[in-house]
């Protein structure tokens, strides 16, 4: 491993003239009913960090699946080091130096870092497992990537940006050319991102090539050097990240000029609190002695790292977690430990962040999911029985409301993209009568297109009275869209932010308030 | 990404036909291509085989499965399975019998109401080994692998406690001539107590919104749960319910043979889970219609009525249903590597 290394090293110095690493020549890719790719030019050279950018559905993520050998072009030619390659598989790709980390990971959780480095291409010795080797050489892996973690901890046991190394490590097992990245620091703190960063400066000092893929600006200015703009499976135009601003890649991206993403709140004054929660204890002790209220017409933020306890304090009042101590109350009546199905039909809906695990059944339709939560009424049932022509009805307005693409309601969700099925899922909020709507994260995974129409329909909603809870680990969200927020760590309530106090050092000055003590 | 690797489709030019083929199969399924394939086979093998009267034969055969096979589907829709339903059959049966032929021997004049506490007893038998499965599962959140397994366990080791392994005699006539060989609006009687059960089930399935929750339960849980809906109570009543619609097959199987029997179920488990995935049931929960898994209980009697009348060896047949229900498993996912391959 470490003499793989060494080799590139051992490579001259590329920059002056770079050579095109790797090419695709008119890839095409089809799906049924879907054209995921349209005939894209993309070219990567050697020791540069190539940006891929577009919106979700336009075609990045096929892009780095083919090239990383999990998917196969329906027509087009990909070129490595100047000759035509076939990547039949993973392994093949793989071999060829190019690896890819994928935002799902590869990893087994329940084995240890070395066993998950080797995994497939483990060294033997008189046939056995030669564990000393293994030790060994995973040890110099993570020395020489400056890791610092022990290879037999299991993986399970490690956060989530320890993961992220491991995954990055085993694509040092082969000769690394070209490494593919999708949108690594989602999900690691500052100091892990410096990190990560540093190391792909040192790769491409090394020669590497490596394809980004990321929604942030920040990132793009950071380590992009060059950007590549998708839109519709089209390629649209490849731009320096030096000479490039924000505003010309957005209008790249999404094709029109976009004005500002939040809309103006121009909200009511507040009415009666709808949401009351005192004191809350959940009995996984995720929250601890948190207490909000919201009302009527009100954005209220919740804000706070990943953990903190802004959405289990949520999904508490709303009944998916058990509460030990404390009292909920909606418009006036106690709830505290009431169902879902009673919440719902008391007006009260918790949208989920992880539209695959929690809020969607990808394998059944549009129409399904949308009414899913409503149909013990009018106009989705009548008596005991569904009305199905009130249903497709009610269906098909909300979806146009929406402009679900396509506009389909029979396909099946697994079928649309990720900002579509979000659609599906917000339409849920429209099928009854709600007092209060809290929406988690609900521009994960989303693009900006889809962003603003989300923003849109949660302000539209506020102002027709609607008491709703925001919850977001993106703090423009919080700063932009909510009139009040509220900032959680470990748990607690940390502080209530007025609107006049909303700025951007006020709310992080609270994340890590106690962290830095 | 791994799942989606798509091989690119490596046959060009093999026409209209083979791409219509190729549509169809995606579209329909394994199910109408066994069934033309097996109607080919057995009627060139025998010329008994395509007549009207041993069609019937077929059908009247099948009941039995296939009632026990919608029980079946409801398990497999939420996602699990019910390893159990060929005891609730035989538990029925036996519980039945005896119930029955108790008191009939006790009032021989009261003939309709041995016939009906008879009936009662024994279903309500069956319906307790759901009540135990569906508690399981929906309440202590155990596998309905190891319930249902523990289960089919248990309800057989009772049915041959009962019996002493013996099968129950002395039930009235009426009952096997009404429920057996009886037959209503010109249909034999337990092909109308399947159609109406059919009928009942499609209805609720499909037209109520407790219907609508099996299918959300089977599709995502934590989903379902957060859109208000019981899935506790959903899942427990969908073992309730198959156990209820083998209890019922087992009454009916019990009234053709006019027997009491603790071993007529063994061979349910295997059959209903193939007629419901050859039917494209998913084994992942969530897909599956009820009108397949009727076509699919019927192949399968298609196939042991052919089988019969070819003279193919009972033992053989076990192989070649199984070999069935392999088969109908691989021909789903080359189903599903077409689905995303073929472009409409």
């Amino acid at each position: 491993m470490l003499n793989s290394i060494n080799k590139q090293q051992g490579c001259e110095e590329v920059g002056a003239t770079p050579l095109p690493l790797l090419q695709t020549q008119a890839i095409t890719k089809d799906y049924p009913g879907v054209r995921a790719l349209d005939d894209v030019d993309f070219e990567l050279l050697a020791g540069e960090v190539h940006v891929l950018f577009g919106e979700n559905g336009a075609g990045k993520s096929t892009l780095i699946s083919i090239l990383a050998g999990a998917n196969q072009p329906s027509t087009g030619q990909i070129t490595y080091k100047s000759e035509p390659v076939t990547l039949a598989s993973v392994h093949d790709a793989r071999s060829l130096g190019i690896s890819a980390v994928f935002q799902e990971f590869s990893l087994i959780p329940q084995m240890t870092v070395e066993e998950n480095l080797f995994l497939g291409a483990e060294p033997r010795r008189a046939g056995l497992l030669d564990r000393a080797r293994i030790s060994r050489e995973a040890q110099e892996t993570l020395d020489e990537l400056g890791f610092a973690l022990r290879p037999d901890q299991r993986v399970d046991r490690l956060t989530r940006a320890e993961q992220q190394m491991v995954e990055i490590a085993k694509a040092f097992r082969s000769e690394l050319q070209v490494l593919i990245l999708d949108e690594p620091t989602a999900s690691l703190t500052t100091h892990e991102t410096d990190q990560l960063f540093e190391l792909i400066a040192g790769l491409k000092k090394r020669g590497v090539g490596v394809i980004y893929i990321t929604h942030r600006m920040a990132e793009i200015r950071r380590i992009g050097d060059r950007i590549t703009v998708l839109r519709d499976g089209r390629y649209i135009d490849t731009v320096n990240a030096a000479e490039a601003t924000e505003d010309d890649l957005v209008q790249l991206m999404t094709g029109r000029v976009v004005g500002a993403i939040f809309p103006e709140l121009n909200l009511n004054a507040p009415g009666d609190v709808v949401l009351e929660a005192s004191n809350v204890t959940t009995n996984d002790g995720a929250v601890v002695d948190a207490s909000m209220t919201v009302r009527a017409g009100e954005i209220v933020g919740m804000a706070g790292l990943v953990g903190s306890g802004k959405s289990e304090l949520m999904q508490a009042c709303f009944g998916g977690l058990a509460i030990r101590t404390g009292t909920v109350m909606l418009n006036g009546q106690g709830i505290t430990g009431h169902t879902p199905k009673r919440n719902i039909r008391d007006g009260f809906l918790y949208l989920p962040a992880d539209r695959h695990n929690e809020g969607l059944m990808m394998t059944r339709s549009v129409r399904e999911n949308v009414s899913l939560a409503s149909l013990d009424i009018e106009p989705f049932s009548k008596g005991i029985f569904i009305n199905r022509s009130g249903e497709k009805k009610a269906v098909e307005a909300l979806t146009t409301r929406l402009n679900l693409s396509p506009p389909q309601i029979e396909r099946t969700v697994e079928h649309f993209s990720g900002g579509n099925q979000q659609k599906v899922m917000l339409a849920r909020a429209l099928t009854r009568k709600y007092d209060l709507i809290v929406f988690d994260e609900p521009t994960v995974g989303v693009d900006v297109g889809t962003r603003a129409s989300i923003y849109e329909f949660i302000v539209e909603l506020a102002r027709g009275g609607v008491a709703i809870v925001l919850i977001s680990s993106d703090l423009p969200e919080i700063l932009h869209l909510t009139t009040r927020a509220y900032v959680f760590f470990h748990g607690r309530t940390q502080a209530e932010l007025q609107a006049d106090q909303l700025t951007e050092e006020k709310v992080l000055a609270h994340f890590f308030e106690k962290e830095a003590c | 990404m791994a799942e989606q690797s798509v091989t690119p489709t490596n046959a060009p030019a093999i026409g209209g036909l083979g791409n219509l083929t190729k549509r169809l199969f995606v579209k329909l399924g394994i199910l109408p291509f066994l069934l033309f394939i097996a109607m080919v086979v057995f009627t060139l093998l025998s010329e008994n085989f395509l007549t009207l009267q041993n069609l019937m034969n077929v059908l009247r055969q099948s009941v039995y499965l296939m009632i026990v096979a919608l029980g079946q589907m409801m398990a497999l829709l939420t996602g699990g399975f019910d390893l159990s339903v060929g005891t609730a059959l035989a538990l029925s049966s036996v519980v039945g019998a005896l119930v029955m032929a108790t008191i009939f021997s006790m009032a021989p004049d009261m003939v309709w109401l041995a016939i009906a506490v008879g009936c009662l007893a024994g279903i309500l038998a069956g319906v307790m080994i759901g009540v135990v499965n569906g508690a399981g599962v929906a309440f202590f959140n155990v596998s309905p692998f190891m319930v249902s397994l523990g289960m089919a366990s248990v309800g057989f080791g009772v049915a041959l406690y009962l019996t002493g392994g013996v099968p129950v005699y002395g039930m009235p006539r009426a009952f096997s001539d009404t429920f057996g060989y009886g037959s209503l609006l010109g249909m034999p009687a337990p092909v109308f107590v399947a159609v109406l059960l059919a009928i009942a089930l499609y209805v609720f399935l499909y037209r109520t919104p407790q219907g609508r929750y099996f299918y959300a339960v089977g599709g995502n849980l934590k989903a379902a749960s957060l859109s208000g809906i019981n899935t506790k109570a959903t899942l427990f009543f969908t073992y309730v319910l198959s156990a209820f619609f083998a209890a019922v097959a087992g009454m009916l199987l019990t009234a053709r043979i006019d027997t009491g029997e603790a071993n007529i179920g063994a061979s349910m488990p295997l059959e209903s889970i193939a007629a419901c995935v050859i039917a494209g049931v998913s084994l992942r929960g969530g897909v599956g219609r009820l009108e397949s898994v009727v076509l699919g209980a019927l192949f399968i009697g298609l196939i042991q009525n052919g089988m019969n009348l070819a003279q193919i060896e009972s033992y053989l047949q076990t192989v070649v249903l199984g070999t069935l229900l392999i088969l109908a498993v691989i021909a789903d996912q080359i189903r599903l590597r077409y689905v995303a391959s073929l472009k409409n």
